[in-house]
């Protein structure tokens, strides 16, 4: 077992060293000059436009200049943003939370309606459930979602003014963020409306980042539960005449799950993709947002530190996800 | 349809493959739906001149955000209203249709040959080559595929062109594990060892020999690839790093009707439509595919 | 529905569960992060809303709502005769915020003026390097050459001595980065080794104090309660970052917040609803289409008429300003003093427009490029949509323009070095001074050092503006100034496009606010009813 963890870790590292690569290669071959683009209309004097050049270290090559930034990383510096002169570090660590109470509840949000929905599917095959929920998670697939996102708004915002519009919290609400994640925040904080506000700006920006997952769960469980169900342990558990619901429920279930939860574990990224998209919308105050704005503003040390920590991110979940999978399923672990 | 001409015409005992491929296919209710809209938006991306009503670029002054036809305000000179600049809406929305096919298209083809030579190469050369290869893939895929699209467009710069080139690399990695995978199972059969036996130097053997097995996952693929692709390339134009003004990709003119969302609906939603509809018809193909080309799951 | 209730509810009630029944708490959507909470190493809007508005004061400040300079921490100020020396009377008594860790000791003085200078212009202070030394508006303005010394004469004295007489001194002075910030507690902080929390935590003399603020959601003030105009009638003062405009709008409707900016496409149904209060004000700005005019055809003063001939610029406030915008005649905005209104702007005239192509030798036009800033700034809210509205315009009269875009620090470096034929840029006021569009803009030095992007250098209007800037006679810059607008219409360097008005919708309880020229929010004054 040490010797697959091992295996896996040994893997993991030349890919991290591969990121910083790339986080940095990527950031340095942007043409636009930093310094010029924050001077605006007004100009900036060549003096001073060499003097910036300077206290951001951009007059280096760029070997030094990697070498200066892998140097720093070792100390966990990741650089300052250029806009606000806050580390990177810091202001991913302020915005992340935001980030993650979205995914989790956005993957919660399509587990809960996608398994059953595949469930039934593959129980009811080929009848008009199965046919709907196909077509619907297929349409879910398919989904632009920032405009899926603009449409929810139009319609539960605009028209109906059931929810609100952006933000995570009404202004109103003064919450301290003790651990940034503002479901429980508020729930700490003595007001009750604070915690209906919380979830009141959820619920949009949850199904609107959990449709995609919510359609690959449901596409998953289906296949995954046709398969299992026509094994031969379950014909004979049927012929022995187990209750349906037990052998759909228990057996088929539980072995159905483990390449659903597999896939799960590998949507990371593309829930991350999406809650760019999400964020922007939403007005969202997390890491995907802080990325597009960063974009605009040609904030290189923020897009560097964020690509990088995004990258670890990812990767530490997957790796996560693969010893998880070696655990319950010793086969892998063998034979790599 | 084409595929039916591409048929021989006298079949005989075992149908031949493309025959069968279509049986399977036709048999697919959604798949044949998917096939005849794409049939239909790709008629309207080959002449979009021809069912446009009006240019896509002229302005006017005088109709700015009419409404469609059906609401008050609204007429059949502009049957989906207009946009701010006073553009026609339907016009717009059929030379998108050009651009975002011509965007999938192009991603595809382009990402399907990089993908399938690096594979090729990491399959048969093995060694530190492939290590290299597939270590770069890893980084490639550890990154969300939109924010590696972003970083790269950031790098060249925002436009149509920038915006495929971005799109097509990032999803690359697919390709090329795919096709490695394939490659590596296929080098173990006794075809490839026959024909080695016999003298074909590598590249024949890439190409001719080993190649053409590894066909249908790739087209399978191909078909992902060609809807996410759409995707993707729209919501890079709808974060303002696409297709630039004025041309009328659909994500841009997401974006750019975005601050009339509460004033003009029609200037958000149609995009946004025409891109769920195209994308869905070729996700419904994509399955059709899969199910009549993977042998597993023949009935 | 259950939503509305409950955001009306806790809108009346709850207020910053600190519970108080009677703080009154203002909420403002504002419309970005503040890039952090010190004033003169910034350059936006946002950032100065959210901190030398609020939380600091400066020598001698802008009248709320006008362009005039009234007393701010200076109750009075002399000038000598020769314009070189400037001697302020400061007030007495005004009293610093406190802040976590910082109880001052001691009212505002003759220090803290000369620390929030030193500050910007020694860089052997202490503090030059502290979060930035891109003192950008320090710089901008010129005050390196132009400040010879500062002194402190008393404890509530300072004299200013500058290098060269400069009609725009004290207004400049009222700008934001010349904000006044606590020495005592800068000392303090740099004792502790933590000098950088002068501007994180920020402490100034004005009418809010910071209490937390979230990247990107939201900024919490409370009211000075010693702020030496009498402490603010709001209590609290909340700004909920909300970058949306129309989602702003959405918020301010479902009373989520009290004051925002709306989006311009709004306006016309917020006007029908009547449901809010809106402000508008013609902003100090100008939105300009420059022709490069060392380039041919645009060295022919015929052909820069031509263009501004075909194009139709109602068509581009209707479209792109949508009614928040005026058409520009001149390149100073109307709302500032010596404005010419005797000019006339050239009509929309495609036949004259022709022939005046014809006489310059181009009667089938000619091929060009027009580029559009990549960015949204308050004088043009979309470039690329009004260079799509020139193009068509201007192939009507047989010019070829392709759009042409960069990345925006590429876009004005490559504009100031006149690679282009076209290009549409702008200006925002800073001073409520004209010279601080003639000569940033129009003048021969701007010609070479690049912010003149037209290129434009013409003698006799050059000496009208260099004349202008070199007296202190009101009236005589001002016949100066209108002769020198003239000559600039005449010439047609440019094509002015438009001074964008600028708007703020508010709930109706809301009493008090005014907007500013220079595009400022300020709440103090405000009250909700």
């Amino acid at each position: 077992m040490l010797r697959f963890v091992l295996t896996r870790l040994s893997l993991v590292i030349p890919t991290f060293v591969g990121v910083t690569l790339l986080a940095f290669l990527l950031i340095h071959l942007v043409p636009g000059d930093p310094i010029e683009t924050m001077a605006g209309e007004r100009g900036i004097d060549p003096a001073r436009h060499a003097a910036l050049m300077k206290e951001y270290g951009l007059d280096q090559p760029w070997t030094v200049q990697y070498g200066i930034y892998l140097l720093h990383l070792l100390h966990g510096d990741l650089g300052k943003s250029m806009i606000t002169h806050e580390p990177v570090v810091s202001e991913f660590t302020t915005l992340f939370p935001a980030t993650l109470e979205l995914s989790l509840c956005a993957v919660l949000f399509a587990i809960l309606l996608g398994l059953p929905a595949g469930m039934i599917a593959a129980i009811r095959r080929n009848t008009i459930f199965d046919h709907g929920i196909m077509g619907i998670s297929l349409a879910g697939y398919s989904m632009p979602i920032f405009w899926w996102g603009l449409l929810l708004i139009l319609l539960f915002s605009g028209t109906l003014g059931w929810t609100p519009v952006s933000g995570r919290i009404s202004a109103l609400y003064f919450i301290e963020p003790t651990t940034g994640f503002l479901l429980i925040d508020s729930l700490l904080s003595d007001d009750p409306g604070a915690f209906r506000s919380a979830v009141a700006h959820l619920i949009l920006p949850t199904i609107v980042l959990g449709t995609v997952p919510l359609a690959i769960i449901a596409r998953m469980t289906r296949s995954s539960m046709l398969e299992v169900l026509g094994e031969d342990y379950i014909r004979t558990a049927r012929a022995k005449g187990l209750a349906p619901f037990r052998v759909v429920g228990i057996h088929a279930l539980r072995n159905a799950l483990i390449p659903v939860i597999t896939i799960i574990g590998l949507q990371v990224g593309t829930l991350f993709a999406g809650a760019i998209l999400t964020e922007t919308i939403f007005s969202w105050p997390g890491v995907g947002k802080w990325l597009v704005d960063a974009i605009g503003r040609r904030d290189y040390p923020v897009l560097q530190g964020g690509v990088l920590l995004i990258g670890t991110v990812v990767m530490g979940v997957n790796l996560v996800v693969d010893l998880l999978y070696g655990l319950i399923n010793p086969r892998i672990r063998h034979r790599s | 349809m084409a595929l039916e001409t591409a048929d021989p015409p006298k079949a005989i005992a075992p149908p031949h493959p493309l025959r069968e491929f279509w049986h399977y296919f036709r048999a697919n209710g959604g798949a044949f739906a998917g096939l005849v809209i794409f049939c239909a938006l790709a008629m309207l991306a080959l002449f979009p001149d021809f069912f446009a009503p009006h240019s896509p670029i002229e302005t006017r002054p005088d109709a700015l955000l009419r409404p469609p036809f059906w609401e008050t305000g609204g007429s059949f000179a502009f049957p989906l209203g207009t946009d701010a600049i006073g553009r026609d809406m339907l016009s717009r929305l059929i030379h998108g249709a050009r651009l975002s096919l011509f965007m999938g298209g192009t991603v595809v083809l382009l990402s399907l040959a990089a993908g399938v030579v690096l594979g090729l190469v990491a399959g048969f050369a093995r060694g530190i080559t492939e290590i290299a290869i597939m270590r770069l893939m890893d980084v490639m895929l550890t990154l969300p595929s939109l924010l590696l699209a972003i970083v790269i467009v950031a790098i060249l710069g925002p436009g149509l062109i920038n915006a495929i080139l971005a799109v097509a690399v990032v999803v690359l990695p697919s390709y090329v594990r795919l096709t490695r995978a394939s490659v590596i199972s296929e080098l173990a059969k006794d075809y490839v060892t026959a024909s080695r036996v016999s003298g074909a130097g590598t590249l024949r053997l890439m190409f001719s020999t080993v190649l053409p097995n590894c066909l249908a996952p790739l087209i399978v693929q191909a078909s992902l690839v060609f809807s996410t692709a759409i995707l993707d390339a729209a919501a890079l134009g709808f974060l303002g790093l696409g297709a630039q003004p004025p041309l009328s990709e659909w994500g841009t003119m997401l974006a750019d009707g975005r601050e009339f969302v509460l004033r003009a609906w029609w200037v958000v939603t149609f995009p946004g439509l025409a891109i769920l509809v195209t994308v869905l018809s070729v996700n419904l193909m994509g399955d059709g595919l899969r199910d009549a080309l993977d042998p597993k799951l023949k009935r | 529905m259950r939503y509305k209730l409950l955001a009306a509810a806790s809108g009346l009630a709850l207020l910053l569960g600190v519970g108080a029944a009677s703080a009154k708490t203002l909420v403002y959507c504002s419309e970005g992060s503040p890039e952090n909470f010190y004033p003169a190493i910034n350059t936006t809007g946002s950032t100065f809303d959210a901190s030398s508005r609020p939380i600091y004061n400066r020598l001698v400040e802008f009248q709320i709502g006008t362009t005039n300079v009234g007393p701010g921490l200076a109750e009075s100020w002399q000038a000598s005769d020769d314009g070189l020396t400037f001697t302020f009377k400061l007030r007495k008594g005004v009293k610093w915020q406190t802040a976590a860790g910082f109880k001052p000791t001691r009212d505002f003085n003759a220090d803290d003026v000369i620390f929030s200078f030193e500050r910007q212009w020694k860089p052997d202070n202490p503090f030059f390097k502290v979060t930035s030394e891109n003192h950008s508006y320090f710089n901008d303005m010129s005050f390196p050459k132009l400040l010879k010394s500062i002194e402190k004469v008393d404890d509530l004295t300072v004299k200013f001595t500058l290098n060269q007489p400069e009609a725009p001194f004290v207004a400049d002075l009222a700008m934001d980065f010349a904000s006044i910030l606590s020495k005592e507690y800068a000392d303090l902080m740099l004792k502790a080794g933590t000098p950088e929390k002068v501007d994180q935590n920020p402490v100034g003399t004005g009418p809010f104090m910071l209490v937390q603020y979230q990247k990107d959601a939201v900024i919490r003030y409370k009211a000075h309660p010693d702020y030496f105009l009498g402490k603010a009638q709001i209590d609290d003062l909340v700004y909920a970052i909300t970058t949306d405009a129309s989602v702003r709008l959405q918020k301010l409707r479902a009373n989520e917040c009290h004051v925002a900016i709306p989006n311009t496409a709004d306006l016309e149904s917020i006007r029908k609803e009547g449901k809010l209060q809106l402000l508008d004000q013609p902003g100090m700005n100008i939105a300009y289409l420059a022709f490069q005019v060392e380039k041919k055809p645009f060295d022919d003063k015929r052909v820069r008429q031509a263009v501004n001939l075909a194009v139709n610029k109602k068509a581009i406030i209707d479209a792109v300003y949508l009614g928040a915008g005026v058409a520009a005649t001149n390149p100073i905005p109307p709302v500032l003093w010596s404005y010419n209104d005797e000019v006339k702007d050239y009509p929309y005239d495609p036949d004259k427009a022709k022939k005046l192509l014809a006489e310059a030798g181009v009667p089938n036009g000619f091929e060009t490029d027009l580029w559009a800033m990549p960015v949204t700034r308050l004088y043009n809210p979309n470039a690329k949509r009004i260079g799509e509205l020139m193009q068509a315009d201007l192939a009507k009269v047989g010019i070829k323009a392709e759009i042409k875009s960069f990345e925006w620090g590429e876009y004005r470096k490559r504009a100031q070095a006149g690679e282009h034929q076209m290009a549409q840029l702008g200006w925002t006021g800073d001073n409520g001074d004209p010279d601080n569009f003639f000569r940033v803009l129009l003048g021969c030095d701007a010609a070479k050092a690049g912010g003149n992007i037209a290129k434009w250098c013409h003698k006799p209007f050059e000496d009208l503006i260099v004349e202008a800037v070199r007296t202190t006679d009101m009236a005589k810059r001002t016949d100066l100034y209108k002769k020198a607008q003239v000559i600039f219409k005449e010439e047609a360097p440019w094509l002015t496009i438009a001074h964008s008005v600028q708007y703020l919708a508010a709930a109706k309880n809301v009493e008090g606010l005014k907007l500013s020229p220079f595009g400022a929010h300020i709440f103090y004054g405000v009250d909700i009813k």
